[in-house]
């Protein structure tokens, strides 16, 4: 991945997170140091992710703790959710799929500007402990990690330019059907 | 008299956070309902009459600008105020929701502020 797609990356995901802890959430994140990875390194809490389709292809994934994510419900809902793993019920849940949708639907928005348009997926959201994350897709992911009242939030982005259709064998193109007469 | 709203969005924490909204809003709010996608908001429309129709754009089954097309074809509907309330934030789908007929378009992360005066704009 270009070093400059990577510095926007970085400032896309910044910007929205940003805009989402300060409009809807009332609450500071800051940014820490941001990096690279082969594969996530991500083995317990609740994790959303969503799937980014267009002439770039990846994805976009938030993680956190239990108690984050309770953190996080309570004041996306004004519900108070206790922190806990008994706590992440299916309202933390979705809580935390919908900030990973605007999060990153809003880091695509401002991307599309250098990579053209994206469609995204309907987010899916994790939460466990001791599983393994793999992505089929080669390259890296970036990751930038943002504090937030003494816990971690991360925000990981990976994205590549979506394969060209094979191309064709020694010019043959075979047909797409065949009438038998 | 108060007004009817229907709320559609795959995601019940936006669906409690706009039904809040619309609590504190200036205007008079009669009977919120809920539907998860376009299909059921159709259902639902089917059976109540609303006022005001707020929608999310990315949503299974039936997606926002489905529904919005679908409710500007229907003649029973095509009066009815569709504002679309999203992530999408490129012009070209803002373009697709006004030329489709949307009364509004706001992107998330919205403020209340901003749900509120676009009704009290339109009431």
């Amino acid at each position: 991945m270009p070093a400059d797609l990577k510095d926007s990356i970085v400032k896309a995901v910044a910007a929205a997170t940003n805009e989402v802890f300060s409009t809807m959430l009332v609450m500071e994140a800051t940014p820490g140091e941001a990096y690279c990875e082969k594969v996530p390194q991500v083995s317990d809490g609740v994790v959303a992710f969503i799937g980014l389709a267009g002439k770039w292809t990846g994805t976009g994934m938030i993680s956190c703790s239990p108690a984050l994510a309770c953190r996080l419900a309570s004041q996306f809902l004004m519900t108070d959710y206790q922190p806990g793993s008994e706590a992440v019920n299916e309202e933390v849940l979705d809580a935390v799929a919908e900030l990973a949708n605007i999060i990153i639907g809003n880091a695509k928005n401002l991307l599309e500007e250098e990579l053209g348009p994206m469609g995204m997926s309907i987010p899916t959201v994790i939460f466990g402990r001791n599983f393994t994350t793999r992505s089929a897709g080669q390259g890296e992911w970036i990751v930038a990690p943002f504090h937030c009242e003494g816990e971690r939030l991360e925000v990981r982005m990976h994205l590549a330019p979506a394969r060209e259709a094979a191309p064709l064998r020694h010019g043959y193109q075979p047909p797409e059907c065949v009438e038998l007469r | 008299m108060p007004l009817d709203i229907l709320i559609v969005d795959d995601s019940a924490a936006i669906r409690k956070i706009l039904q809040r909204v619309l609590r504190q809003a200036d205007v008079d709010v009669g009977q919120v309902y809920e539907a998860g996608d376009g299909l059921e908001a159709l259902e639902t429309l089917k059976n109540h009459k609303v006022h005001l129709v707020l929608a999310d754009v990315n949503m299974p089954n039936m997606n926002g600008m489905q529904l919005l097309a679908e409710i500007k074809s229907r003649a029973e509907f095509a009066s009815l105020p569709v504002i679309m309330i999203t992530t999408e934030g490129s012009q070209s789908k803002v373009m697709e929701a006004a030329q489709l007929g949307a009364a509004g378009y706001i992107r998330k992360p919205f403020s209340a502020d901003q749900i509120k005066d676009k009704i009290s704009s339109l009431f």
